[in-house]
């Protein structure tokens, strides 16, 4: 089971192990993450499980398409980065093991 | 339900195919329920032939009004072929012809947003909280007790402005502007707010003009938080054209007034109708964050958004061809029970309960969402701390409009703990 680690904007870490293939949303909405609503229930369509993939990881995880709804869902959340994903878009496999993600400040 | 209750049931004996549910009597008279509840089980993508609107599909469930919001390449939110509600956007002479981007589509639409957004982000409602909650207190604390008042003008209208005010730094003795203006803006000469289309273009131009001179004072004095200030001092919307500048501001004003102010008066109802859930919250104050998705959902303040096929597409087996207009009933997918368990019970500390379509999905989502709920729970907390009941004793008033779902009065009596 690949673990994906949550990283509050305090610090706080909440490591997740999870079953491959289920997405780093999913993950956190489960287990209570604050910050990770994921209103539209992991359908890309709300932006409210925006991540800050830590930069060692970006390469394994990707960036989102650009153009796409991801992309253009990123553009219009609060302290968005190149490095910024929707956590709904990312699924776990044991590639991913450790894969580490920031909660941005401010992102309640 | 019974075959009995079918029967006696007067929606289920209209034929499908003269069902149309943009009748503004039935959200009116608190009827249309049942009509989408209908149109779910039977009809749930329905081609409307005739209304007061033109012919238009009515799209019901929850899912196929997501999928339908995310694909705005073919369902266009643009003004000039119809923009965003069941009733087209005005245009021609009588009609200010207002920019505003929740009518436009990518990429104009992104530019737009991104430029006005950051004023309702977290990070700014983080400075503002203490003022609302302060202006909050004040106004609740100001109302009698064992009295019966209007909840509505007291409270849920007052509420509302003063937040407006605040978050444009508004002068404060003039507040009940921004409530006539948002008003007027969502006004037709049918629903008697305004006499005339000339009319609310009039004051419409008052509001641009008024707001021109606070933006020409704002852009003279140092950058504050507030949104005229950002909007004067951001490279990205300093240069607005001024019909843009009036839209957008237009688009902040309904945006943040209207929705919230019902919800505020619906979530009164709610607790009313429902005695245990009010009970529920009384011994426990801390549900209030869930408890705010779930008003928000049960009100469904905006009924729908529209939107126009810009070429043939296909909804749940249905052809819809190019230039037709779909209705995104949310009030409908907001009570659709393949997503939603339990959908018609009010249940305050609901699991799962953001999952809800009041907002939108999508590009277009609602920008203001953290500012609305982030009032509710101010509200709701600071009447928990001096009320122990807010008590409905009238019918509430209900909103002529196949848009906006509210309330217009809604009669109370406070009890103080």
């Amino acid at each position: 089971m690949p673990t994906v680690i949550f990283i509050e904007p305090d610090g706080t870490e909440f490591p997740i192990a999870v079953k491959s293939g289920t997405t780093a949303r999913d993950a956190a909405v489960n287990n209570g993450v604050p910050g990770i609503d994921g209103d539209c229930g992991g359908e890309c369509a709300c932006a409210t499980c925006h991540v800050h993939v830590d930069a060692a990881w970006i390469d394994r995880t990707g960036m989102a398409e650009p153009g796409g709804m991801e992309d253009n869902l990123l553009q219009f959340a609060e302290g968005s980065t190149e490095n910024s994903r929707l956590a709904c878009q990312i699924a776990m496999t044991d590639d991913l093991d450790g894969l580490t993600l920031r909660i941005p400040d401010g992102q309640h | 339900m019974t075959t009995d209750t079918l029967v006696r049931d007067p929606v289920s004996r209209i034929p499908l195919s003269q069902m149309d549910v943009s009748d503004p009597k039935l959200f009116q008279n608190d009827t249309i329920g049942s009509y989408f509840a209908r149109l779910r089980r039977e009809d749930p993508v329905h081609y409307c032939r005739e209304s007061a609107y033109g012919p238009y599909w009515s799209i019901t469930k929850f899912n196929d009004i997501m999928q339908v919001e995310v694909n705005h390449q073919t369902f266009s939110s643009e003004a000039k072929i119809g923009g965003i509600a069941i009733q087209d956007m005005q245009t021609g002479e009588s009609a200010l012809e207002l920019e505003m981007f929740i009518a436009m589509d990518p990429p104009k639409h992104d530019a737009q947003r991104k430029a006005v957004s950051p004023a309702v982000a977290p990070s700014n409602l983080v400075l503002l909280e203490p003022i609302i909650r302060e202006r909050a207190g004040l106004i609740l604390d100001s109302l009698p007790i064992g009295e019966e008042i209007d909840w509505v003008d007291t409270v849920s209208v007052e509420l509302t402005t003063m937040t407006l005010a605040t978050l444009f730094d508004f002068p404060w003795e003039e507040r009940r502007r921004l409530t006539r203006w948002s008003d007027v803006a969502t006004a037709t000469p049918e629903t008697g707010v305004v006499s005339s289309f000339e009319q609310r273009r009039e004051e419409l131009l008052e509001c641009a003009y008024y707001f021109k001179d606070l933006w020409d004072k704002r852009i003279n004095e140092p950058p504050k938080s507030d949104l005229i200030s950002m909007m004067a001092h951001s490279p990205a919307t300093r240069d607005m054209p001024f019909l843009e500048f009036l839209g957008n501001l237009m688009l902040l004003i309904v945006g943040g007034n209207d929705t919230t102010r019902n919800s505020i008066s619906g979530g009164v109802l709610a607790l009313n109708q429902n005695p245990a859930e009010y009970r529920k919250l009384m011994a426990d104050p801390g549900l209030i964050p869930k408890m705010i998705p779930e008003i928000i959902r049960w009100q469904t303040p905006l009924t729908h958004m529209r939107r126009t096929a810009l070429m043939d597409a296909e909804i749940c087996g249905k052809k819809v061809r190019k230039g037709d207009k779909v209705v995104m009933w949310y009030i409908s997918g907001n009570r659709d029970e393949e997503v939603i368990d339990r959908p018609d019970e009010f249940i305050i500390d609901r699991q799962n309960s953001r999952h809800h379509l009041s907002f939108g999905f999508g590009v277009h989502r609602c920008m203001g969402n953290r500012v609305a709920e982030l009032q509710l729970r101010i509200v709701w907390e600071e009447i928990l701390k001096r009320f122990s009941k807010v008590e409905v004793v009238g019918a509430p008033e209900r909103t002529l409009s196949n848009f906006i779902h509210g309330f217009t009065r809604l009669p109370v009596k406070l009890y103080a703990h």
